[in-house]
């Protein structure tokens, strides 16, 4: 892999920059791979690249519809955080958090992780008494979360109307420092980049359009819209199109795909230095390096694979970022657009194999999915290399709907996250 | 915001209604008998299909009732309402059908 | 300041009005009807701004929306002060603050512009190949450093000040775009009486016929002919909305359309929304938004003074300003010529036409040779000179190989290019219509449509004025009769003075320079430059989202208006594909960007989200009490008297309550009626107890299940008859309760006789707490027996009380002997009133939702939402005794079989009394079994609820413990940042255990 640093930079610009290598090569599908990779999204890509780095499985194909990092991965609000209620959750995420801590170092792709902190506001009672329950799990769990009074929110986010001139006035807060956004892009690119270094096939414009299984039932080739695919070992990472992959095995998920917008607007100087999340009234807020002001929504309230939304959740999104911020009242969307969040009954996601032998699938991440990308990669290569889940991942089964050990931070929240 | 027909009162904004989820997942009537997976597939197992769902409605402000529909996940087009009670249609008479 | 580019004659504004106004501080002045752009332009001035990345001088490029470089913060004011709006676009109104933007110290002499030297070691995408080492600069240095480099205007920093407002509309046809194809349209559904809506983002309809000022239209003059169009509309009842701008197609044929209301003013009337947003339901929509001009791809093609041909045609027909004296034109299509014969009829010097096609024909070409303007073909501009403003253009005879001759250096002061016509498909790509690539156009035109929508005239990738106008007359025809099929025109738009255009050029100019060392922009805002995109393509980035989020190219406030196509066709000749192959990145609403304020519109504070207030909430309010929102609810916290705190409040409250009597608004609880023949068989399956046996009067205590086992919510139900309950749900479970109810009814039990209604706003509730609750009442409720013995704990009785209609419940939440008054909401406020002065004499006390929580606690009564968090099943927080075992089914029944629910290790409600009385714990605070531990630790529960308890004198908490109901007695540790807090496992109920208080 051609090493990327200030100095190459400088040096390849007196060559007019001409000496670049593709960041992946562009190869012809193989008819048969050790492992075949669903989806070649930040999940799918980062599952590759720890497979060829951590368990030295390289003949490994990554099969994408359309171009790598176009769905979830390119479509959200790159919001990063581990501050998760329950055990379970928090080491998932805080797994990924300390892999985002180097991963620019790592695949030696500048992914811009930016630790600038995430505040996640309460505006009632039973709001304040979630983030407390959180910040102290949190810090058993030694996940950092710290609460803040109001006033304090303001001297963390000097934008943020702390008065009780709102409907719903703001009552404090809960800060991960760790917490904070990454150029959502670069991680799809970065992983593909280092995968692909290591051998792994990056198809894109690939659709799969069939799973075989052989007589026992167990995964004997995938076929695609460029040929069939012998192997034994399918991973499916295709978020928003998981239950039409896994219906491909015949295998029912507890699944709902929804509509998920956000939405950028202009891009301005440098005013807005934190993560601002307001679960209780729709608003996700933070400013990306390019200056645009970057805002999520709440999902739409019905199953849809149409990628847009609404105008009403548009809307009702802009009402709380002007509640809060006032002064942001004249800035202007620039771009709006949807995403398909896979949705579990729990709202925790599955890294789990499935009833047909060497199929695994990785899926349910909902509206957090882009935080959890390294180590959500990192377990489900552990768990497809050794055909049993990493401790990390061992809890978020498939069969926990079955018996009902559920890992319910919605429930717990009482609302999104 | 999708226009959505209330088999009872017609053609209305989807503000007025709110969406039920997959139609005819019918809750058996014997629940002790069931094994827990055939609990849980009823409970948590969706079809989630690309293309035409079969869903429910209520049009909570307006009758109250509860109804099903037929919709295109991929372009939000309802291709037909109906009363809850009244079978299933026949999704593949309904795609021949759904011109627009 | 004089303008001296103002020419003597012509254009639509107003002389006798003339306007003054700042830029940079520097006064200037200009006419009504003019933009900021014409007048700046007027005045000489091109140098507008500094670009995104290399803060290259920028100027003028385009005279609409479509503008990438001139950016301004407009405002006098923080409070009214808007970021990045587009010159051309800015209305000028006397006073008008205005100012240049990404540059400092000044626009002339940018400090940034030293990225512009370095340029070659900041190619596309340069930051995700450095930036890296040491690990921790990315935070503290690079990224602080790329941030303030980045970002263009700035934000206010103040309050809006302005007002939004929103209007719904519902139309049969609604037309976008009011130019030639939008006005025959509209005239053609009009004529069918139709109910037609049609909206222009300018300050007046006419489009590009309000720039032109030689074709004539059924013998008139085009702008007379505008003007004649719109009388005869708004005589027809049309509805003309100016300034209004369609930028979302939503689905279902809703449209999201921006009208601008009060911006242009100097003094709006402060009565007046500075906004509206409309959201329009079409019947039928038909697209008339014309099409884009393409800059030419050639090297150093950004100076201020380089613009669009068809731009500065306008700015000299319509505003009356001209962008020069002396103007190069580039072209290869044939509406540059239209410009050049236009500026040379006012007397400006057009020096050379430059055409890259080989040989451009035509009557336009013909008319401008005859002219005696000089015409090259196969001529492309290879290369610019001038710092602030162009002074020289570079023309090269093509070589037909690729390359260039060299070059002739001609003097000018303007340049102005064309590179063809891209139709504006954004709205009908936003409503997912399909399009199509016409290799005739070498432009992507509509093709299949799949919202009930037609596109007309440019947009359709019709560009002859006659054509235009035919096909917009059919599309207003097709829509009328709300039909797919579009029959030719029933009319046809005689027109004179226009010739039709063709030709036009995708991608970049061929030159001779050495192409890594010369900048020829794409994308002028973000500064993305051929060669961008090649390195791009080099990378492996083949498919064009790729490239766009590589690059950025198309990614600007313009959203690649000018650019999208020239980066497809450098993309195409780069990786050797042709451009349907290539695809086009996803138009993304909306058309140009939105005020966020609009879509907010009145919703903020109290309309942010309806109050609901309950009948005493004046009463509370007198008595100074703070309010707690409780869903939309506003409730009364504590009533504080004067000198007390929270915490003095509340204590009193729990205190009087408990020794004499208290009242309570308890109206916000959700209230549904549960009416018919088999009311009871209903319950039976809604709820875990068992019904059928109670008795009319009594009432029970009843816990709803989800079907998948947990807690979905809880109250108490009176049986008033056999066939009726009056059940309560939690506050802010009502809605969510009732719909539930409604779904089995309907959908699962459609066989049971039951109706459901909602009566929370129908019934106001106080409750009377306290040891002197009954003598509080008495005199009160008419006609009933308040003893134990007639109307014992768990009752409801109806009956009147204070004269009006009432259902008076004997039940508590605190433990004590209590009612419930439920009177008519209207009689709320009075039998409020009533209860409080007939308790004066048992010194009742009204108490909050604090002291409510507080007594309830002590009777460890739980609060769905606080003790349980969607995860507890009815057993874990104690109410095993409320499933009715020998019931052969309810909601919830079968999941509560499933292995992890009966799991010896589940969270169980349990009491927690802490070792020192005086520590009151933390809601939330999490439980370890040994108070030596290492992170993570292994925790074993969290407490729900903590408070000092008045009764008690000590703190009390409630708490969810694994496996808690058999750790009675234990003592386990609450670890706090700065301690261990040790408690005892105590059973949940620490006052009154035996209930003794309820039944006296």
């Amino acid at each position: 892999m051609q090493t990327y640093s200030a100095l190459q930079l400088l040096r390849r610009a007196f060559g007019g920059h001409q000496s670049w290598e593709p960041l992946w090569r562009q190869p012809a599908l193989k008819p048969a791979y050790d492992v075949v990779i669903i989806g070649g999204g930040g999940h799918g890509l980062a599952t590759a690249y720890y497979l060829a780095k951590e368990h030295g499985i390289t003949n490994v194909a990554v099969l994408e519809k359309g171009w790598i990092g176009g769905g979830n991965t390119g479509r959200n609000t790159t919001i990063i955080r581990s501050n998760y209620l329950f055990d379970e959750s928090a080491a998932l995420y805080d797994h990924a958090v300390k892999l985002w801590d180097d991963l620019s170092q790592a695949l030696n792709y500048n992914v811009m992780y930016s630790a600038r902190g995430v505040m996640m506001l309460a505006h009632t009672v039973h709001d304040v008494q979630s983030a407390k329950r959180h910040i102290h799990a949190n810090r058993l769990n030694g996940v950092d979360n710290e609460w803040l009074d109001p006033e304090a929110c303001k001297a963390f986010c000097p934008e943020l109307n702390i008065s009780d001139n709102i409907r719903y006035p703001i009552m404090g807060g809960a800060l991960q420092r760790r917490g904070g956004t990454a150029r959502h892009d670069a991680v799809a690119w970065g992983y593909a980049r280092a995968a692909d270094a290591m051998g792994v096939d990056i198809i894109q414009n690939c659709e799969v359009t069939a799973i075989r299984r052989d007589a026992t039932g167990a995964i004997e080739a995938v076929e695609t819209t460029k040929g069939t695919v012998k192997t034994r070992k399918v991973g499916v990472v295709a978020a928003g199109h998981t239950s039409v992959v896994m219906s491909m095995a015949d295998v029912r998920m507890p699944l709902e795909s929804y509509p998920l917008q956000a939405l950028v607007s202009e891009p301005v100087k440098p005013t807005f230095t934190c993560v601002v999340m307001s679960n209780t009234i729709h608003a996700y807020i933070s400013q990306s390096d390019k200056g645009e002001l970057v805002i999520g929504a709440g999902t739409d309230a019905y199953t849809s694979y149409s990628q847009r939304g609404a105008l009403h959740i548009t809307e009702h999104t802009l009402d709380a970022i002007c509640e809060l911020f006032p002064m942001f009242r004249r800035m202007r969307m620039l771009r709006n657009w949807g995403g398909i969040v896979d949705v579990t009954p729990d709202r925790s996601p599955i890294l789990s194999k499935t009833a047909v032998p060497g199929l695994f699938v990785n899926c349910g991440w909902g509206t957090g999915g882009f935080k959890a990308t390294p180590g959500s990669g990192n377990v489900f290569a552990h768990t497809i290399a050794t055909g049993e889940p990493h401790r990390i991942n061992a809890p978020f089964t498939l069969d926990r709907f079955r018996d009902g050990t559920l890992i319910d931070e919605a429930a717990a929240a009482a609302v999104a996250h | 915001m999708l226009i959505i027909r209330c088999p009872i009162c017609g053609d209305r904004p989807e503000l007025e209604f709110r969406y039920g989820g997959e139609g005819h997942v019918a809750r058996p009537a014997a629940t002790e008998a069931l094994d827990d997976q055939t609990v849980a597939d009823r409970l948590y197992m969706r079809t989630n299909p690309k293309g035409l769902t079969v869903e429910r409605w209520r049009h909570v402000h307006g009758c109250g009732r509860f109804f099903n529909a037929v919709r295109d996940t991929v372009s939000d087009f309802f291709v037909t309402t109906y009363k809850a009670g009244e079978p299933r249609p026949d999704l593949d008479a309904l795609k021949k059908e759904a011109v627009r | 300041m004089s303008a001296p580019f103002r020419l003597a004659t012509g254009g639509r504004i107003d002389r006798s009005k003339p306007l003054r106004f700042t830029f940079d501080g520097a006064a200037y002045t200009g006419f009504e009807g003019d933009t900021l752009a014409s007048a700046l332009i007027a005045g000489g001035v091109h140098l507008m701004g500094r670009s995104f990345k290399y803060h290259r001088p920028r100027g003028f490029l385009t005279a609409g929306p479509d503008e990438p470089n001139a950016l301004v913060g407009v405002g006098a004011s923080q409070d009214r002060y808007t970021p990045n709006l587009r010159a051309p676009v800015v209305e000028l109104h006397d006073g008008l603050v205005a100012e240049s933007q990404n540059r400092w110290p000044s626009l002339r002499f940018d400090a940034g512009a030293v990225n512009d030297l370095f340029s070659r070691f900041l190619p596309a995408g340069f930051y995700y190949k450095t930036f890296m080492w040491p690990k921790s600069f990315w935070k503290t240095v690079y990224e602080p450093k790329i941030r303030s480099m980045a970002g263009l205007g700035k934000a206010p920093t103040a309050p809006d000040a302005d007002r939004y407002t929103q209007v719904y509309a519902h139309v049969d046809v609604l037309v976008v775009g009011a130019g030639p194809a939008g006005l025959a349209a509209a005239l053609a559904a009009a004529e069918s009486g139709r109910r037609v809506m049609l909206a222009d983002e300018q300050p007046e309809v006419g489009g590009s016929l309000l720039h032109d000022v030689t074709a004539t239209i059924e013998g008139r003059p085009a702008a007379a002919w505008v003007a004649e169009t719109l009388a005869a509309l708004e005589a027809k009842g049309v509805q003309v909305l100016t300034r209004t701008t369609a930028f979302g197609y939503y689905p279902h044929n809703m449209l999201g359309l921006l009208e601008r209301v009060t911006d242009h003013y100097a003094n709006p009337d402060p009565k007046l929304p500075r906004e509206r947003l409309w959201q329009v339901r079409a019947g039928e929509v038909v697209l008339a938004t014309g099409a884009i001009e393409r800059p030419l791809v050639f090297p150093e093609n950004d100076r201020p003074g380089i613009l669009l041909a068809d731009a500065a045609r306008a700015y000299a027909n319509r505003w009356a300003a001209s962008v020069g004296k002396r103007v190069v034109i580039a072209t290869a299509c044939d509406s540059a010529y239209r410009t050049a014969l236009d500026l040379k009829a006012h007397g400006i010097d057009v020096a050379v036409v430059a055409d890259l096609r080989p040989m451009p024909i035509g009557p336009l070409v013909d008319a401008v040779r005859a002219a005696g303007i000089r015409v090259e073909a196969g001529t492309a501009v290879t290369g610019t000179r001038g710092r602030l403003r162009v002074r020289v253009a570079h023309l090269s005879r093509l070589d037909g190989r690729g390359g260039a001759h060299a070059p002739e250096p001609v003097a000018c002061d303007a340049l102005l290019m064309s590179g063809g016509w891209t139709p504006t498909v954004h709205l009908f790509s936003q409503s997912r219509g399909k399009l199509r690539f016409d290799e005739g156009l070498q432009a992507y035109v509509p093709s299949v449509s799949v919202e009930k929508e037609r596109s007309a005239g440019g947009c359709n990738g019709v560009f002859d004025l006659a054509a235009v106008l035919a096909d917009g007359y059919a599309a207003g025809e097709s829509a009328a009769r709300a039909t797919r099929v579009r029959a030719p025109a029933s009319r046809a738009f005689p027109v004179d003075g226009t010739h039709p255009v063709t030709g036009g050029h995708l991608g970049a100019v061929p030159h001779s320079r050495n192409p890594s060392a010369v900048k020829a922009f794409v994308d002028f805002q973000n500064d993305v430059t051929a060669k961008d995109l090649k390195l791009a393509t080099r990378e492996g980035l083949r498919s064009i989202e790729h490239v766009k989020r590589y690059t950025t190219t198309g990614m600007a406030t313009d959203q690649g208006k000018t650019s999208n196509m020239n980066a497809l066709g450098i993309v195409s000749e780069a990786i050797k594909a042709p451009i349907p192959q290539i695809g086009l990145t996803t138009f993304r609403a909306p058309y140009t960007p939105v005020t966020f304020g609009s879509f907010a519109g009145a919703s903020r504070g109290d309309l942010f989200d309806p109050v609901r207030k309950t009948p005493s909430h004046s009463f509370a309010v007198e008595k100074g009490a703070p309010f707690e929102n409780v869903g939309q609810w506003k409730r009364a916290w504590w009533y504080p008297r004067p000198g007390e705190d929270q915490h003095a409040a509340v204590r009193r409250e729990v205190k009087a309550m408990r020794s004499s009597v208290g009242m309570f608004d308890a109206s916000t609880l959700g209230k549904i009626e549960v009416v018919g023949p088999d009311a009871a068989a209903f319950m039976e399956m809604l709820y875990t107890n068992a019904w059928a046996k109670l008795g009319v009067g009594r009432c029970r205590y009843g816990v709803m299940l989800r079907e998948d086992g947990f807690v979905m919510d809880d109250g108490v139900i009176g049986r008033l008859a056999a066939d009726r309950f009056h059940v309560t749900t939690t506050t802010g479970g009502a809605p969510r309760v009732l719909n539930h109810m409604e779904d089995y009814l309907q959908t699962e039990f459609p066989h049971l006789a039951v109706w459901l209604t909602s009566i929370t706003e129908q019934w106001a509730v106080t409750a009377v707490q306290g040891p002197k609750a009954r003598d509080v009442i008495a005199a009160l409720v008419e006609g009933v027996d308040l003893s134990d013995a007639a109307l014992p704990h768990m009752s409801v009785v109806e009956c009147r009380v204070c004269g009006v209609p009432a259902r008076l419940f004997r039940v508590s939440f605190t433990g004590e002997l209590g009612y419930e008054i439920n009177v008519p909401a209207d009689h709320g406020a009075a039998v409020w009133q009533a209860v409080y002065e007939a308790g004066q004499a048992y010194g009742i006390t009204p108490y909050g939702t604090e002291a409510m929580h507080v007594a309830r606690a002590e009777k460890g009564y739980i609060i769905v939402g606080q003790e349980t968090d969607g995860t507890a099943g009815p057993d874990d927080v104690g109410l095993g005794w409320a499933i009715g075992k020998a019931k052969p089914d309810f909601v919830g029944k079968r999941a509560l079989a499933r292995p992890a629910m009966g799991a010896a290790d589940r969270k169980q409600l349990v009491g927690l009394l802490t070792e020192d009385p005086a520590t009151v714990l933390e809601e939330g605070a999490q439980i370890v079994a040994d108070p030596v531990f290492e992170v993570p630790a292994r925790m074993i529960g969290h407490v729900t609820s903590a408070y000092e308890s008045p009764t008690l004198d000590r703190s009390i908490a409630l708490a969810m413990v694994k496996g808690g109901r058999a750790r009675m007695g234990e003592t386990i540790y609450i670890p706090m940042p700065d301690r261990v807090i040790a408690a005892k496992v105590v059973a949940p109920v620490f006052y009154d255990q035996e209930g003794a208080r309820l039944n006296g």
